[in-house]
């Protein structure tokens, strides 16, 4: 687990206990979805009640940690520059994210990507992606 | 029940000031709602609803103390940039409902001088839910939209250049405008030649950051009968929301495809009827997938419908944003659904600068998009009619 991504400071996200299954996983290495108990669909940010049928049975799942850029952009105004993307999800839903660890000139939408955590500036995980290549 | 004919815009008032390092921003809005008290004929005295947004200091609670006002009716939803619109329909619905007779809407910011830009992560709450997923990645106003921005191209091919155009046709109105901020003419060349802020958006995609602010006074039938301005008319209003779903969106689509239809359904009247608009711009993006989202062109052929000037008045098919927009003129508070309203009066009215006054200009639309593109905005659709 890296401590920086590229140099960039990482703004801590707020922890509460709704998500907090999700960070203790991500010390682990572990990258979770929450899945519908009831309608069975994967949804993206992780909440306690399912965004498509409104059950409130919804699980962590351990997700494979692999999906394909849907969108990016590179902030170049940024120092240091970095990658913001959409990636999808082998269990579908689209993720908010950076992609990290490679060439920016090199990203294109459809590349095959895999999830690495890096730790924000208060020690918490925070899930990003790296390009297979 | 319809909003239709129940309510009309009787005052509209554009702040004069960019750049307000020595006013604050309650004095803003004090100096905007007596600018659009003084252009309707009416007094502080009149006004019995009032309506406010997240730009407000202390809300509905701090305004109405400050401004000593007396409403009988008031609202605060906020919706980032498209909250007017939203805000102009729902006095309208009040009107309607008796709840108040003259409505006040008024929005101010010192974006500028407080050196906040669209290039920085928005401070946020951090029990909004969306947070631990948003912004730890850096997610701004611009690189939230550029990435829209390339789903576009890469789905439909839109390029950059024409994107450009949209930024060329504001900057053909700024030039007429001598309160705008930025009245030069620029050239597609112009556009792709600035520097990338986020791929793919240059500086000249990205609006203004801007001090000042606006005002609207909405009133019911009567009172405007016993004013002497011309009249306009509130004839339909839609409102959206769209977000991620949960993660499974289109980028490339926004909140007007419901917002639009729901307007122009109300008003009975069709994108063709509609002699002039004033359509967010926040960044050349946000007005190509608005305009296909309204209706104007198909799905993906925003690209070619703007294209060679078709947004220039006197030039194009469908005049847009005479006074300058966001992208040249003004974006007070990083909010731009109000000067998008006044902007749509003063065509209504024939005020317009006479070289980008649009002829017979009978029907207009006014739309917004508050938020960000990608995760969450408000969409709010207006149309217009003088009468």
């Amino acid at each position: 687990m890296s401590t920086a991504s590229g140099g960039r400071a990482i703004s801590a996200p707020m922890v509460n206990p709704e998500i907090a299954p999700f960070f203790e996983a991500a010390r682990k290495g572990c990258f979770l979805v929450k899945r519908c108990g009831d309608c069975g669909k994967s949804h993206w940010y992780p909440r306690a009640i399912c965004p498509f049928c409104g059950s409130l049975d919804t699980e962590w799942m351990e997700s494979t940690g692999k999906g394909r850029i849907h969108a990016f952009s590179i902030m170049r105004r940024a120092d240091p520059p970095f990658a913001i993307a959409y990636v999808i999800l082998e269990e579908g839903p689209m993720v908010l994210t950076n992609i990290v660890d490679c060439d920016f000139d090199r990203l294109a939408i459809d590349q095959a990507v895999h999830v690495v955590f890096k730790m924000a500036d208060n020690d918490v995980p925070v899930a990003m992606f790296t390009p297979d290549f | 029940m319809t909003i239709r004919g129940k309510g009309y815009i009787v005052g509209a008032y554009e702040h004069p000031t960019r750049s307000a390092p020595d006013t604050s921003l309650a004095q803003l809005h004090a100096e905007v709602a007596m600018g659009a008290l003084r252009d309707a004929g009416l007094t502080k005295a009149d006004v019995d609803g009032f309506f406010c947004s997240g730009d407000a200091p202390g809300g509905v609670l701090s305004m109405v103390d400050y401004l000593g006002l007396k409403p009988r009716h008031f609202e605060s939803t906020d919706i980032g940039g498209s909250s007017y619109l939203v805000l102009v329909s729902h006095a309208v619905q009040a009107i309607a409902m008796g709840k108040c007779d003259v409505a006040l809407i008024t929005l101010a910011g010192r974006t500028r001088s407080e050196g906040r830009a669209g290039t920085r992560p928005r401070p946020r709450d951090p029990n909004q839910p969306d947070m631990p997923w948003e912004t730890p990645y850096g997610l701004a106003t611009v690189n939230g939209y550029a990435m829209c921005a390339q789903r576009h191209m890469h789905q439909y091919g839109t390029t950059a250049e024409q994107l450009a155009w949209i930024k060329v046709a504001a900057s053909h109105h700024a030039q007429h405008n001598p309160r705008a901020l930025l009245r030069q003419v620029v050239t597609v060349e112009d556009v792709v030649s600035s520097p990338i802020i986020a791929t793919p958006l240059h500086r000249l995609d990205c609006c203004v950051v801007t001090d000042g602010g606006g005002a609207i006074i909405v009133a019911r039938p009567e009172v405007a009968r016993s004013l002497n301005r011309p009249r306009v008319k509130l004839v339909g209003a839609g409102e959206a929301i769209k977000h991620q779903a949960g993660g499974y969106t289109d980028l490339t689509v926004s909140g007007a495809t419901a917002s639009g239809a729901a307007a122009f359904a109300e008003a009975g009247v069709a994108p063709s009827d509609i002699k002039y608009a004033s359509i967010y711009d926040s960044f050349t993006i946000t007005v190509l997938i608005q305009l296909e989202d309204l209706g104007f062109c198909g799905k993906g052929e925003g690209g070619r419908f703007v294209a060679g000037g078709n947004l220039i008045s006197g030039v194009g098919r469908l005049p847009f944003n005479t006074d300058g927009g966001g992208l040249c003129n003004n974006h007070p508070g990083n909010r731009g659904g109000m000067t998008k309203i006044i902007e749509a009066v003063r065509q209504l009215r024939g005020e317009a600068a006479p070289p980008v006054q649009v002829k017979d200009c009978n029907l207009a639309l006014a739309h917004g998009t508050g938020g960000i593109l990608a995760t969450r905005h408000g969409s709010a659709t207006l149309i217009m009619e003088r009468e």
